[in-house]
């Protein structure tokens, strides 16, 4: 078997860009299902932040306007989701279901101007004496920010649910929303900027997609991405920390499976593209055998104050 | 509408035949990915709104987008035939089994199957000679390539691909003995995300030219990221990635092949056939050869080109032996049509093994 050609430093590298769209999708999600609220739209939100995201940066020049405003564009259309939902209690899946299929025909409507546009990426940021370590500084710290700031979503998200009073509550009404509205906490306010905050991720991990990681915008590109970080967020058992083990090695699987066809190794091809998925689930499995990995309580239940 | 109403508007279809040749005839196309893949859907869709401009009034066109492989396609399929469609294009390979399924249960609605095998009393198949293309890629890329290591983007390990890697490994080793091929199996048609990274994986592994069996244009955009590293449009010119990355391409023209199945079905002599055109009908176009490429090999291509168009050569001429060292080919011999369509090895000097 020759793995002569394959760099180790370039491929940690690589997981890291490739990890990042499904790491920021689904650690949204995650504070969503958190506060008892199943959005199955992450992959519409996913792919009007692509699309937003490339045509702000294309039109001004300057990529971080770009993210900025996919994540308010997919943030708000997530709230039409949250308003369906929560105010008027349609059913969560079936909004979900059609938040993806709106998403889908709104960016392919908005994008027909942008296809084949090249749009302005986001540079590597030099981190002084860290960047120029030897291998280390080309493996970890010679990314985009972007990558540094999905890890640090992942730190402040983890840190939210653990040790502040807000998460509490976020955490009590999805476990159960009529013993937290009983204590007075607005469960639909709550869920709202839940619903809020996981549309903003979902932007922010479509825009990468189209702005660092093909980078163009292609109609459909996201192409299942919004359903791997659904299910990355169960099998993660709806843990920051997991989610980002989840993420990383499910990126990591699927470009070290690449590089191993690219190099020549000697295993069955059918068996390597299977691999992500079979590592991911059998990964996750392992880890969530241990603890509790009940979903919230009220995952997925519609809530009305006079019921 | 009451029984006496619908009574008498099924004596009138009955009786007057003639009268359904007023009604639009209407088209209906399946499409594997987006139309705006830029590639191979983009290239059917563009077929598509030709027949529209063709004959105006005269028909109507349907179309569903990233209908998946398998058995989601039957529904699809199931569904246009309902619908009222007169014939179906179903674009993809992996639409083979469920167009047939489906066609038997509608017998007076005909198909065409772009690219696969299974025929029926009104099943068509129809595809195009992307090897002929593949050719002269190969040609370029050979000549190209410094580091002497190709990257080639698979799509599906089917009979059409495997074509298209020996054509273009042939070529680019009768120019360069010492060029090897790095094939990437993406199993998917269209995932920008996952092409881009199967580009940039071959690209660190140190292919400099970049070849794609798939569908979207991502390649291109993670090969002009790396800077000197050359593609060929796929499907679709790609211009928008010339002069480089894209310094050729493979266009698909399906248009007249449509136009003309739509009118034999308005003149009701349509029938069931099977083609396979190439650069000669046109249906295989070359893109334009960019300045990218140095000027002897631009020529050597259209030479190559010409004679393919014209009949005197034929890309798969022996001797040509199978990867295993077995004559595939002896000395002037060319391959038959039975052969290609049912391809399912590499030819020698290819490494690695072709998956299932």
């Amino acid at each position: 078997m020759d793995f002569g050609s394959i760099n180790p430093v370039l491929l940690v590298a690589s997981v890291m860009v490739s990890a990042t769209p499904i790491l920021l999708a689904a650690i949204g999600e995650t504070v969503v299902e958190r506060s008892g609220v199943l959005n199955l739209g992450v992959e519409g939100m996913m792919i009007t932040g692509a699309v937003v995201g490339f045509a702000v940066a294309v039109n001004t020049g300057d990529p971080a306007s770009g993210f900025a405003a996919a994540a308010l564009a997919s943030a708000v259309l997530s709230l039409t989701f949250g308003v369906l939902t929560q105010i008027f209690l349609s059913n969560q899946v079936a909004t979900g279901l059609g938040l993806t299929l709106v998403g889908l025909g709104l960016s392919s409507l908005i994008g027909k101007p942008y296809e084949g546009m090249k749009s302005p990426t986001l540079p590597k940021l030099d981190l002084g004496p860290l960047s120029d370590l030897p291998v280390v500084g080309r493996m970890l710290f010679s990314h985009d920010i972007m990558v540094y700031l999905a890890l640090g979503i992942v730190a402040l998200v983890w840190m939210f649910l653990k040790f502040t009073r807000a998460g509490l509550i976020l955490r009590a009404a999805g476990e159960n929303h009529d013993a937290a509205h009983a204590l007075g906490y607005h469960v639909v306010r709550v869920r709202l900027m839940a619903i809020f905050f996981g549309g903003a991720c979902a932007g922010l991990g479509g825009a990468y997609l189209s702005l660092v990681r093909v980078p163009q915008w292609t109609e459909g590109m996201t192409a299942g991405a919004g359903w791997i970080a659904l299910a990355i967020v169960v099998f993660a058992s709806w843990r920051p920390w997991r989610v980002l083990v989840g993420a990383y090695l499910f990126g990591g699987v699927t470009v070290l499976q690449l590089n191993l066809q690219a190099a020549g190794a000697d295993v069955p091809v059918a068996l390597l593209s299977a691999s992500p998925y079979l590592v991911t689930i059998l990964v996750l499995v392992i880890i969530s055998a241990r603890g509790a990995h009940a979903a919230p309580g009220s995952l997925g239940r519609p809530f009305h104050a006079s019921q | 509408m009451n029984r006496r109403t619908l009574l008498a508007s099924a004596a009138i279809l009955a009786a007057a035949p003639a009268f359904a040749q007023d009604d639009p005839v209407k088209v209906g196309f399946i499409y594997v990915g987006p139309i705006g893949d830029g590639g191979w859907t983009y290239e059917h869709n563009e077929g598509r709104l030709a027949v529209e401009e063709h004959f105006g009034d005269q028909v109507e066109t349907v179309y569903q987008e990233s209908v998946p492989e398998g058995a989601d396609a039957v529904r699809a399929i199931t569904q246009m035939a309902l619908s009222g469609a007169d014939i179906i294009f179903t674009t993809s390979f992996g639409y083979m089994d469920p167009t047939i399924e489906v066609a038997a249960n509608f017998p007076d609605v005909v198909f065409e199957h772009a690219t696969g095998y299974k025929r029926a009393e009104n099943v068509s198949t129809y595809s195009a000679r992307f090897y002929e293309g593949r050719a002269i890629q190969g040609h370029i890329a050979g000549a190209m390539t410094e580091s002497n290591r190709i990257g080639y983007i698979a799509s599906f390990p089917i009979p059409e691909v495997i074509r298209g890697i020996n054509s273009a490994y042939i070529h680019a080793k009768k120019v360069n003995p010492d060029v090897e091929f790095s094939i990437v199996w993406a199993y998917t048609w269209f995932d920008p995300a996952k092409e881009a990274d199967a580009a940039r994986a071959l690209i660190e592994n140190g292919a400099d030219v970049i070849l794609q069996h798939t569908d979207s244009t991502a390649p291109q955009a993670a090969a002009q990221e790396a800077g000197d590293v050359i593609t060929f449009g796929q499907a679709s010119d790609m211009a928008e990635y010339a002069p480089e990355p894209r310094v050729s391409s493979i266009i698909d023209n399906w248009a007249p092949y449509y136009i003309d199945r739509v009118q034999a079905v308005i003149d009701g002599t349509w029938e069931s056939q099977d083609v396979w055109y190439g650069i000669d009908q046109g249906m295989v176009e070359i893109g334009e050869i960019t300045d990218a490429v140095p000027e002897d090999v631009r020529e050597q291509a259209l030479e190559m080109k010409d004679a393919i168009a014209a009949g005197e050569y034929h890309p798969f001429t022996g001797p040509i032996n199978r990867q295993d060292g077995s004559e595939w080919l002896a000395e002037g011999e060319t391959a038959d049509d039975g052969t290609l369509l049912g391809m399912d090895f590499y030819v020698e000097g290819l490494s690695g093994e072709i998956p299932n």
